[in-house]
């Protein structure tokens, strides 16, 4: 009976034990207070706005933390019928490339501009990485202002990373290729000898914003991953993590991953903004796309440009060198005190730190390898690490900071945010993420003063996490408190397209100089109308403008007719309001084209070719007052060749043109 | 009759005061509604109406009620020219320093005040109700004459009417001469001798 009583509860042990053992799911890992802590009432504002990269779909969203509300996504390098981003005959040239009009984009990564290391809130930087392209959108009006191709380039992902006063950002070739060109018809075999990697440096000019490509460095045909520029005393180097140093061209997973160690490479960009200074790149004939879009004018502008400036680094022998990092390294991240280089091998099961100073001692000392790669000096691994994390997860992508001397690094396999101490490399604390977390980010975490108070996890996988919908699921972001010393996790949201990396600044540096309106006088549209009193229809040729308002509750003209099959009609549409949040928008029936959404004070043109004979209203697509369904009006449209004269009016104009 | 030292204070105070009113707000008219929590005002000076009046037009066509431009009113071509002359008519009257002066700027001021006031009343009234037949919303029996002084709500919109930094100035003014004319009218003295 004893004996029974005994086995019985060795089993009720048993049994609890393993239970125990298991997993801890979802409910026990967030606080009790989580809501608390992400509440922001009706009507209040949220303390961060955090830009994400939107992914395949291009565009790049703007939500509010803790609540992780959106508020607006901003198209970029996708269209957008919505917003006539693409559409308008003045935006189109934002999407122009050396390839012609490319509609959509892959946006990874974003980088706010930067003021002796830390955010100021005039730009947001973002990468097209399929068709290689940076962006610059302008925060007084969350708009795309600028968009500049990158020549010999493929897959633009080490970008759009920058100096600590965005003096380049840069853009690094994640596909290394023959330069552009008809140089490029070689037998991919040839990979060892044709491919080679570039490095763009764009510089920001301090004021307007406007990007210039100041010249590439062509590099061995390694894989660029991610960068980071030095800051305070490693200002002045600039670090990007490569993969594939096997330069393998087929099978990538398994041909690129044989190397125990790829590399982390330094490149001294003082001294080729020195040698470039000095004339000695070499002037390379390119094609890319420049494009800009000019506020006062409201019209993009798309410049072919023809030439590149570019330093082979082979011939320079103090621009570059490699670091050896294990396993196909994805972050390589530099903490706010430029002094350590946290190294990531995505294959890798610790995590190596680089100091700063022992690089430079290292390369005083020539500590370098026997052999060297491509003609490049190698550092010696221990020469130039700090120390390395040992056991800290699998998988490790990317690390960002808090004020506080820790670290946080992702963990894409073993799916979880993983805090330790810079200075004694010892694991603090981890946390599951649902799943598999790519990129992290800290507001200011990648800037010399970090915020610290939440880390985000921008996660690949959802599968459970939310009411399904269908195959194709939503991806997410986890929000953790980790002001304290254990991270909490308080909320995850769903977010658009796939969040690559993001930033996030406090409101306050950006949110009172946020535009309300354009003011009506000094649009300098070469098709406004200022008054109603001056709208019209022009004939010429086959060309019809109608030089259209709108204000509450009406469009101006109203009534046009004459318009024939096989013309190409423009509606330059101005907005006459100026007052806050009175935007008006437009469209025509059957137009094979997107709608208009137009601000108070603006002018935007839709092209319309109508193909048939009739009947086409157009009307207001956003609800714009009490009045809004009364907004709208006619377009007569007949057959080609036919003898209506063009007619237009609005109320008491309309009858009287009627009646002649 | 001399007056006293602070009742010719009093007449200087105000001369400054009637000159300071030409170029400061005097008027106000607060309006707010739920789509404009952040309100819109207007703002009534000496040579014009100012603040947020193109989108008060815009708003005042749904009801049919004109649309306010300073240069259709006389007032506003007149009444620079109103505050500098009782500038100078109270320097005057200061300079004189004799109870006839005060009290014929006073009584001068008091007419001014209220023909200024009921100029105003009329001013709403027209607004509030000369009402463009043809207006989109039309709400049987009701006008939007904006409060003289005070709230008033009209539709969607509470209506605030309150003096500004001017109008403050011309009660203050107005305040200072009565009690100097009160005092050198021996009114008070009598009062205090019962």
């Amino acid at each position: 009976m004893l004996r029974r009583r005994v086995i019985f509860s060795i089993a009720v042990l048993v049994a609890f034990v393993v239970s125990s053992c298991k997993p801890k799911g979802t409910g026990n890992a967030v606080s009790g207070n989580a809501a608390a802590k992400t509440y922001v009432a009706p009507g209040k504002y949220d303390e961060f706005y955090n830009f994400v990269s939107g992914g395949f779909s291009g565009q790049l969203s703007v939500y509010g933390l803790p609540s992780g509300r959106l508020f607006r996504v901003i198209p970029v390098f996708s269209v957008d019928p919505e917003k006539g981003w693409g559409y308008s005959e003045e935006t189109k040239p934002m999407l122009n490339t050396s390839n012609g009009f490319v509609p959509w984009d892959d946006l990874h990564h974003v980088e706010m501009s930067m003021t002796d290391g830390v955010a100021d809130g005039k730009w947001v930087f973002v990468n097209g990485n399929n068709t290689p392209r940076l962006a610059r959108v302008d925060l007084s009006t969350f708009r795309t202002s600028e968009i500049i191709e990158l020549p010999n380039s493929a897959g633009n992902h080490s970008s759009p990373f920058g100096t600590e006063n965005s003096e380049y950002i840069v853009a690094g070739t994640r596909f290394s290729v023959p330069a552009d060109g008809a140089g490029g018809d070689v037998p991919i075999t040839s990979y060892k000898e044709n491919f080679k990697g570039h490095i763009s440096f764009v510089s920001v000019d301090k004021t307007s914003g406007e990007m210039n490509l100041a010249f590439q460095l062509k590099t061995p045909g390694v894989n660029f991953d991610l960068a980071r520029a030095g800051k305070g005393k490693s200002h002045g180097w600039f670090f990007f993590s490569c993969y594939n140093s096997e330069q393998a061209n087929t099978l990538l997973e398994v041909n690129a991953s044989q190397k125990d160690k790829d590399f982390i490479m330094a490149v001294n960009w003082k001294k080729a903004e020195e040698y470039v200074k000095a004339g000695k790149g070499k002037k390379q004939a390119a094609k890319y796309a420049h494009n800009k879009f000019n506020e006062e004018t409201q019209t993009a502008t798309s410049e072919m440009k023809n030439e590149v400036t570019v330093l082979d680094v082979t011939e320079f022998p103090d621009l570059v060198y490699f670091i050896p990092c294990p396993k196909s390294p994805h972050g390589c991240d530099v903490d706010p005190t430029g002094e350590f280089i946290v190294g990531s091998g995505k294959l890798a099961a610790l995590l190596p730190v680089f100091s700063y100073d022992k690089i430079q001692k290292a390369i005083a000392d020539k500590a370098f390898e026997a052999d060297k790669y491509f003609g490049l000096p190698v550092i010696k691994y221990e020469a130039a690490l700090y120390g390395e994390v040992e056991k800290p997860g699998l998988g490790p992508l990317h690390t960002e900071f808090d004020a506080n001397g820790n670290a946080y690094t992702s963990f894409f396999v073993s799916s979880e945010v993983v805090k330790w101490n810079v200075k004694d490399l010892k694991v603090l604390d981890r946390q599951p993420t649902f799943y598999s977390v790519g990129h992290l980010m800290v507001p200011g975490g990648n800037t010399k003063k970090p915020f610290g108070k939440y880390l985000v996890a921008y996660n690949k996988i959802t599968k459970d996490r939310y009411l399904p919908t269908g195959p194709e699921l939503t991806q997410s972001a986890q929000l953790y408190d980790i002001s304290g010393d254990k991270m909490e996790l308080i909320l995850d949201f769903p977010t658009i397209g796939e969040p690559h990396y993001a930033q996030a600044v406090p409101a306050s540096l950006i949110k009172d100089k946020s535009k309300k309106i354009y003011d009506i006088n000094h649009n300098k549209h070469p098709f406004v109308t200022k008054k109603e009193s001056d709208t019209k229809v022009v004939r010429e040729g086959n060309k019809v403008h109608v030089y259209m308002t709108a204000i509450r509750s009406h469009l101006a003209p109203d009534n046009i007719e004459g318009v024939k099959v096989g013309d190409e009609v423009y509606f330059h549409v101005t907005n006459l309001e100026q007052d806050w949040d009175v935007p008006h928008g437009f469209a025509v029936k059957g137009a094979n084209n997107g709608e208009l959404l137009i601000m108070p004070g603006e002018t935007i043109t839709l092209k319309w070719m109508p193909e048939r004979a009739g009947m086409f209203p157009m009307y207001c697509t956003d609800f714009c007052s009490a009045l809004h369904q009364e907004m709208s009006g006619y377009i007569r449209v007949s057959p080609k060749g036919s003898n209506v004269p063009i007619k237009f009016g609005l109320g008491k104009t309309a009858e009287a043109v009627a009646a002649k | 009759m001399k007056i006293a030292f602070l009742s010719k204070v009093a007449l200087f105070v105000s001369a400054v005061g009637m000159l300071v009113s030409m170029f400061v707000p005097i008027w106000s008219i607060y309006l707010d509604a739920p789509q404009y929590p952040e309100g819109l005002r207007l703002i009534i000076k000496a040579n014009g109406i100012f603040g947020d009046v193109d989108i008060i037009n815009g708003l005042n066509h749904y009801i049919g009620m004109k649309t306010i431009h300073s240069e259709e009113f006389l007032e506003f071509t007149l009444l620079p020219y109103i505050l500098g002359f009782f500038g100078l008519f109270f320097l005057w009257s200061g300079i004189k320093s004799t109870r006839f002066w005060l009290n014929f700027s006073f009584m001068a001021f008091v007419l001014f005040g209220i023909l200024a006031m009921v100029d105003f009343y009329m001013w709403e009234y027209d607004y509030g109700h000369n009402l463009d037949p043809n207006a989109a919303i039309k709400v049987p029996g009701m006008a939007y004459q904006p409060p003289l002084i005070g709230f008033k709500q009209l539709l969607n919109f509470g209506a605030y009417s309150i003096p500004d930094i001017g109008g403050w100035i011309f009660v203050v003014c107005g305040i200072l001469l009565l009690f100097s004319v009160l005092k050198e009218n021996n009114i008070i003295l009598k009062k205090k001798k019962k």
